[in-house]
C-alpha cells in the first residue's frame, strides 16, 4: 500500500463514524493549543493526565459493561465509597496503606460481582440493579460516616495518583498515573483480542446467538461488571491521590464515563464499539473540561455547551450506521456450531 | 446523507466556536465589563452589606464565654404568652438537611445540646425530620409537626428561603412558636430568627484580608462552591466590593461543586498561565487541594482566604502560608435548641438573633487547634461544644 492511500485510509477513517471522536479530540486540542500553547509543555500535559486518569480507567470498565449490553450506574458512588473508606480505614497510617488497597480491590470486584449476579440471574435490568447500588453505596456512607467523610489517606495511597518517577529527561515527572492507564489501556485491549473479548462482544450484539452458540451469557457479563468495579477501585484510588478526600468525591462520575464512551463511538445495547475509542472518548470529555476552563466560558453555560458537543458527536457517529446497519428485530438463532462470526462489530 | 453530514460537521464547530468567543479571558475584560463584575447585581443589596460590615465591630450583648447565646443589636421581644408550665416539652426539628460537614458538625453540636436538656427536665421529646435537600419533603416535614398537634415549638433549618415560607407561615399560624436559623424565610412571623451576621461579612472578611496582604496589581482567583445560592453569593458580592478599586486583579471565578479533583485541575490550570499571588473561597471545602495545586507546579504558597475547617487550618499551620479561615458561626446550632426553651419558659429573646461571627486570624491558630486536636479533619473549629458533656467523643466518632 503507497503511503498515499495509508493517507487517503487514514483520512477516511477520520470522517467516518467510528472515527469521530478522534477528530473532536484533535479539533479540541488544535483549540488549546491556539490558546495556550504552553499547555503542551512535558510538565503541563503529564499534569493533564493525573487529573484525567480517573476517568480514562473508569471509561474502560464502563466499555466492559456496555459492550456486553448492560450498564453501571453505581461506579460514581462505588468510586467516593472506595475513596471515603479508604480514608476511615487508613486514618493518615502509612502502615495500613497497601492490605486497604487490596481491600479496596476486593470490595470493588465484589460490588461488581453483586450486580452482574442481580442482573443476570434475577433477571433485574441493569439500569435498575447499578441504580440501586448506587443508592446503597450512598446512603451506606453516609450511615458509616454519618454525612461526611472522616480520617486521611496516608502519603503512600496518595503516590499513585499524585505523584511520579522523578527526573525523568525531557519530561521532568512521569506520573504513576500514565503507567497506570498504559498499563490497563494494554491490559483491556489483549483481553478484547481474546476470545473473552470477542465472547464479550458477541453477548452485547445478540445475546440469543451468543447463547445459542454455548456462550455463558450470565457469566460473561457478571465478569464485565466485576471489571467494572475492579476499574472504579482503581479510578478510586487514583482520585483519592489526585486530590484527597472531600464529601463530592465520585459524585456524577458514572455519567461522564457513560458519556466518555458513547462519545467514543460504543453503541448503548451493546456489540459495537473498541475500547481505544472509548478511552479516547474520556479524553475528549476531559480536554473540554479544560477547553473550557482555558476559554474561561462561564460555569453556568458549561453543561449546555458540553451537551451540545456530545449529541452532535454522537449523532455523527451514528449516520454512518444507520445508513448501513438496519436494526435486525430478532434474528432467528443461527445454527449452533456457526458462532465464530456471531456479530462481531470491526474493530 | 454528505449534505447531512456536512450540517453536522459545521454545527459542532460553530458549537465550539460559539463556546470560545462567548467570553475573553480574564485579563482583557475591563473591570466592570461583565455583569458579575459589578457588586450592585441581582445579589447585592448595599443596606444589608453595610449593616453587616458594621456589625462585625460592634459588641454583642451576653457572656463573652458562651458566644451562641450572644446577640448583635438585639431587639428584645417579650415570650410569655408561649410560657408552658411543667418542663418536658416536645421540641420538633426539621433540618434542611446534613448534606456537608459543616452541617453535620453542627447537628452533633445540637444532639449534645438536647441531651442536657433533656437531663435538666427542659425537653422531654425531641423528634426530627431530614429533608435531605429536598424541599417538598421539608414543607411535608414541617405539616406532619403541624398536623401532630402535639410540638411543644417547632425548629426549622429551611433548606431555600423562598419556597419553604408558606411552610413556616403555616406553622406559625399554628400558635406554637417557631425559630428558624440559618438560612432565613420571607416572612418574620417565627419568634425568633437566628443566624450568624452573614455572607457579607464572611466574604468581606476574607477579601479584606487579602488585599491587605497583597499589592495593588497582584491576581487573585476566586474558587466558588455553586452558582445561585444566596449565603454563597453574598460573599462573592462582598468579596467584589472590596476587591473593586484596591489595585487587586481578580483572575477569575470559577464554580468547583467543592470537588477536590476539581479544584485542583482548576488552579493548576491557573499556574500554567501565570501566576496567582492569592485564592479567595465562599467556602473551605477542597482548600487544602487547592494548596496541593501550588505544591505540585513548585510555585509559592498564594495568600489564602479559607474557612474554619480542620483539613485546611491543619494544612495552615503546616506549610506556614499567609491565611485567614473566615467563619460562618457554626455554634449557631446550639442557639435554636436553647431559644425554644427558653421562650416556652417565657423568657425574653431577640426577635432577630444575629450571633457573632469572627474570623480565625493567625495569631488565633495555635489556640484554636489545640482546641480541636482530637478532633477528625471535616470538623469545624468554631463549633462551640466544647462545655457539652459529650465533648470530645460525639464529635471525634461521627
Amino acid at each position: 500500500m503507497s503511503s498515499a492511500r495509508k493517507l487517503a485510509d487514514a483520512g477516511r477513517f477520520l470522517i467516518s463514524g467510528s472515527g469521530a471522536v478522534y477528530l473532536v479530540l484533535i479539533a479540541i486540542f488544535a483549540i488549546i493549543f491556539a490558546n495556550n500553547a504552553s499547555f503542551f509543555e512535558p510538565a503541563n500535559l503529564m499534569l493533564f493526565v493525573k487529573k484525567a486518569a480517573p476517568l480514562l480507567i473508569l471509561a474502560v470498565g464502563q466499555y466492559f459493561v456496555i459492550v456486553a449490553g448492560e450498564f453501571d450506574l453505581s461506579v460514581g458512588s462505588l468510586v467516593g465509597a472506595q475513596v471515603v473508606l479508604a480514608a476511615l480505614l487508613i486514618d493518615g497510617q502509612e502502615s495500613r496503606t497497601w492490605p486497604v488497597i487490596l481491600l479496596m480491590l476486593l470490595g470493588g470486584a465484589a460490588v461488581g460481582l453483586v450486580n452482574g449476579l442481580i442482573t443476570t440471574l434475577l433477571k433485574v435490568p441493569s439500569i435498575i440493579t447499578t441504580l440501586g447500588m448506587m443508592l446503597v453505596l450512598f446512603g451506606a456512607i453516609r450511615l458509616l460516616t454519618g454525612g461526611a467523610p472522616t480520617g486521611a489517606l496516608s502519603e503512600g495511597f496518595r503516590v499513585f495518583g499524585r505523584r511520579g518517577i522523578d527526573d525523568v529527561p525531557l519530561i521532568g515527572q512521569l506520573p504513576w498515573a500514565l503507567l497506570i492507564i498504559v498499563a490497563v489501556g494494554a491490559a483491556a485491549v489483549l483481553l478484547m483480542r481474546s476470545s473473552f473479548g470477542r465472547t464479550l462482544v458477541a453477548v452485547g450484539d445478540n445475546e440469543k446467538a451468543a447463547g445459542f452458540a454455548g456462550t455463558r451469557v450470565w457469566w460473561v457479563r457478571t465478569a464485565a461488571f466485576v471489571l467494572s468495579g475492579l476499574s472504579a477501585t482503581v479510578a478510586g484510588i487514583l482520585v483519592g491521590g489526585f486530590a484527597g478526600v472531600t464529601s463530592q468525591v465520585g459524585d456524577g462520575m458514572e455519567f461522564v464515563a457513560i458519556t466518555a464512551v458513547v462519545l467514543g463511538g460504543v453503541v448503548l445495547g451493546g456489540g459495537r464499539g473498541a475500547v481505544l475509542a472509548a478511552i479516547a472518548g474520556a479524553l475528549t470529555v476531559e480536554s473540554l473540561f479544560t477547553l473550557f476552563t482555558q476559554l474561561s466560558v462561564p460555569s453556568t453555560i458549561r453543561p449546555t455547551a458540553q451537551g451540545l458537543i456530545i449529541i452532535v458527536a454522537v449523532a455523527y457517529a451514528s449516520r454512518e450506521r444507520s445508513r448501513r446497519h438496519t436494526p435486525h428485530p430478532s434474528p432467528k438463532p443461527p445454527e449452533p456450531n456457526r458462532h465464530s462470526d456471531v456479530a462481531l462489530s470491526k474493530e | 446523507m454528505r449534505a447531512s453530514r456536512l450540517a453536522l460537521v459545521g454545527l459542532a464547530a460553530v458549537t465550539l466556536l460559539l463556546s470560545a468567543c462567548s467570553t475573553d479571558t480574564p485579563t482583557e475584560t475591563p473591570p466592570g465589563d461583565q455583569p458579575t463584575q459589578t457588586a450592585d447585581g441581582e445579589w447585592f443589596v448595599r443596606a444589608d452589606y453595610d449593616r453587616q460590615l458594621a456589625q462585625r465591630a460592634m459588641t454583642p450583648e451576653g457572656p463573652a464565654d458562651k458566644p451562641y447565646l450572644q446577640a448583635i443589636q438585639p431587639e428584645w421581644i417579650d415570650t410569655a404568652k408561649f410560657k408552658k408550665d411543667g418542663g418536658d416539652a416536645t421540641v420538633c426539628f426539621s433540618n434542611a438537611s446534613i448534606s456537608n460537614p459543616w452541617r453535620v458538625t453542627g447537628w452533633i453540636t445540637m444532639q449534645q445540646q438536647v441531651e442536657v436538656l433533656k437531663q435538666s427536665g427542659d425537653i422531654g421529646e425531641f423528634r426530627v425530620s431530614d429533608a435531605g435537600d429536598d424541599d417538598n419533603k421539608q414543607i411535608s416535614d414541617i405539616q406532619a409537626f403541624v398536623e401532630a398537634g402535639d410540638c411543644d415549638s417547632i425548629i426549622i433549618s429551611p433548606s431555600t428561603t423562598a419556597t419553604l415560607t408558606p411552610a413556616v407561615q403555616a406553622a406559625c399560624d399554628s400558635g406554637v412558636p417557631v425559630v428558624v436559623f440559618d438560612r432565613g424565610v420571607q416572612t418574620d412571623c417565627a419568634v425568633t430568627y437566628i443566624h450568624p451576621i452573614g455572607g457579607y461579612a464572611f466574604g468581606a472578611d476574607a477579601a479584606e484580608f487579602l488585599v491587605k496582604n497583597l499589592e495593588p496589581g497582584k491576581k487573585v482567583l476566586a474558587l466558588r462552591i455553586l452558582p445561585g445560592v444566596d449565603v454563597l453569593e453574598n460573599r462573592w458580592a462582598a468579596a467584589q466590593e472590596v476587591f473593586k478599586g484596591s489595585g487587586i486583579e481578580v483572575l477569575g471565578n470559577e464554580f468547583t461543586g467543592g470537588d477536590g479533583a476539581k479544584i485542583k485541575d482548576i488552579v493548576s490550570q491557573y499556574l500554567q498561565r501565570g501566576d496567582v499571588d492569592g485564592i479567595w473561597m465562599d467556602a473551605g471545602d477542597g482548600a487544602v487541594a487547592a494548596l496541593e495545586a501550588f505544591e505540585d507546579a513548585g510555585k509559592p504558597y498564594p495568600v489564602f482566604s479559607g474557612e474554619d475547617e480542620l483539613t485546611f487550618m491543619r494544612k495552615w499551620k503546616d506549610t506556614g502560608i499567609k491565611a485567614i479561615a473566615p467563619v460562618y458561626s457554626n455554634f449557631q446550632w446550639r442557639t435554636p435548641i436553647l431559644a425554644a426553651t427558653m421562650i416556652l419558659k417565657g423568657e425574653k429573646v431577640p426577635s432577630e438573633w444575629v450571633l457573632p461571627q469572627s474570623p480565625i486570624t493567625d495569631a488565633e491558630l495555635d489556640d484554636y487547634l489545640a482546641r480541636n486536636a482530637d478532633m477528625p479533619s471535616l470538623h469545624y473549629a468554631k463549633f462551640g461544644g466544647e462545655d457539652l458533656p459529650g465533648f470530645p467523643d460525639a464529635w471525634k466518632d461521627r
